[in-house]
């Protein structure tokens, strides 16, 4: 468990999301959101099905343009794009089926700018040591998510956007996403989650979409 | 290691695996150039004519397998999500992902297609000009590939269209590639044909990269 107190060794950025507004087809998700976070906050989304809060982090992460609004981070560092600070964990892990899953997150370490000789520390932080010589497509749905939250330790970054993290895990490993993120709170990092159960943390952040106040 | 070598290794890795397309590109080139003679009968002055065009379609054909898995794959298992994510631009990491492509394909068909052209009596001075035309010119396939794969990788029966997409695009390539080997055949100079084909690949190692990161941006959105 050493590494999950090595993280957050770069100082967070603020976010401030003004009058954010996005429409997927014909229907507007939400309009006129706007959301301060300060490092060090966890921010917990929750909402109905198809509200939109797996488009709100895709559009944090930068993948999606807005149609109105700004996502603002500061302080900016220099000539760093905002998709260098920050790790996204979506519903689908980022484990290439054929590779082990050793190889799948060294490979992602190297990408993210993170220590590959991490792999196998960050693997046993996890629990998922055993699994490391393993082709990943061998490998159970929690198994998976284990493997995938690995690369969260691999990388050091300062802002998590995690969607659905307690997907398919058991309740050690659920145990394991709330001891992640209150260790990436502790070290002044941001942590911005989607999802229904309880974080049990303090200084919690609630945005509620699709509700009567959007 | 940066994140440009480790994705070409783990592509690399990956192509090993039985069925991935890195040995089945030779194997379906091999059998093309197989089939020709059952075709077209046991006319060897006939078959030694058009067996420089008809290698570089072959080599063609054989270029395009894969290649709809080329960005897909990533794609479904959010591994393109992280790419985005990755401080190295995403130009020069479709670019790491065609050199893959091109080094498990493009290369042993080159090396192997002057072996191949013997089957199709191609005439002796031309086998090394074949496989350095091969050479110069299949990168420019892939990289011609890769925009196609960009363009359709967010369809899930995407192969077909991308074959459509992309054998347009390669018809100047041919031109050159089956001129070049021609004209080595008939033992007349072919430094032209050569030079317009380097131009042709150099030309698509700048647009590929640009274009397929676009196209995979606004797939995104």
């Amino acid at each position: 468990m050493a590494l999950i107190s090595t993280l957050g060794t770069v100082p967070a950025p603020a976010l401030a999301i003004r009058g954010l507004a996005m429409a997927r087809g014909y229907r507007t998700l939400f309009r006129d959101l706007d959301i301060d976070l300060a490092p060090g906050q966890v921010l917990q989304l929750t909402g109905p099905n198809g509200t939109g809060k797996s488009t709100l982090l895709r559009l944090i992460a930068g993948f999606l343009k807005p149609d109105a609004g700004t996502i603002r981070w500061s302080p900016v560092p220099d000539e760093v794009s905002p998709g260098e600070w920050l790790h996204y964990s979506g519903h689908h892990e980022g484990l290439r089926d054929g590779l082990t899953a050793q190889d799948n997150v060294a490979t992602l370490a190297s990408l993210l700018g993170g220590d590959p000789a991490r792999t196998g520390a960050a693997l046993g932080a996890v629990g998922a040591a055993p699994l490391a010589e393993l082709p990943v497509e061998v490998l159970s749905a929690g198994q998976r998510r284990r493997v995938a939250l690995a690369r969260l330790l691999v990388a050091p970054r300062p802002v998590w956007l995690l969607d659905e993290p307690f997907t398919a895990l058991d309740r050690d490993g659920q145990a394991l996403v709330r001891q992640l993120i209150g260790a990436q709170a502790a070290a002044g990092g941001l942590v911005i989650a989607a999802t229904h159960q309880p974080l049990d943390l303090p200084d919690l952040v609630h945005v509620v979409l699709g509700g009567p106040a959007s | 290691m940066t994140g440009w070598t480790a994705l070409l290794l783990r592509d690399l890795r990956l192509a090993r695996r039985v069925g991935a397309g890195a040995e089945l590109g030779l194997v379906f080139f091999l059998i093309l150039v197989s089939l020709l003679p059952f075709a077209i009968g046991a006319d060897q002055r006939f078959i030694s004519r058009i067996a420089p065009a008809f290698l570089w379609l072959a080599a063609l054909l054989a270029t395009l397998l894969g290649l709809d898995r080329l960005l897909q794959a990533d794609e479904e298992e959010g591994v393109l999500d992280q790419f985005m994510l990755s401080g190295t631009p995403l130009e020069l990491l479709v670019l790491a992902k065609a050199l893959a492509h091109w080094l498990v394909t493009g290369l042993p068909l080159s090396l192997v297609a002057p072996l191949l052209g013997l089957m199709l009596a191609i005439e002796p001075q031309a086998m090394v000009p074949l496989a350095l035309s091969l050479l110069v010119g299949t990168p420019a396939l892939t990289l011609i590939g890769l925009i196609g794969a960009a363009l359709t990788v967010s369809l899930k029966r995407g192969g077909l269209l991308l074959s459509v997409l992309v054998l347009p695009l390669t018809v100047p390539t041919l031109i050159f590639g089956a001129t070049l080997v021609k004209e080595a055949a008939l033992g007349r100079p072919y430094t032209t044909p050569l030079m317009l084909l380097g131009g042709m690949t150099l030309l698509m190692l700048v647009i590929a990269p640009v274009s397929a990161a676009a196209a995979l941006r606004h797939a995104r959105q």
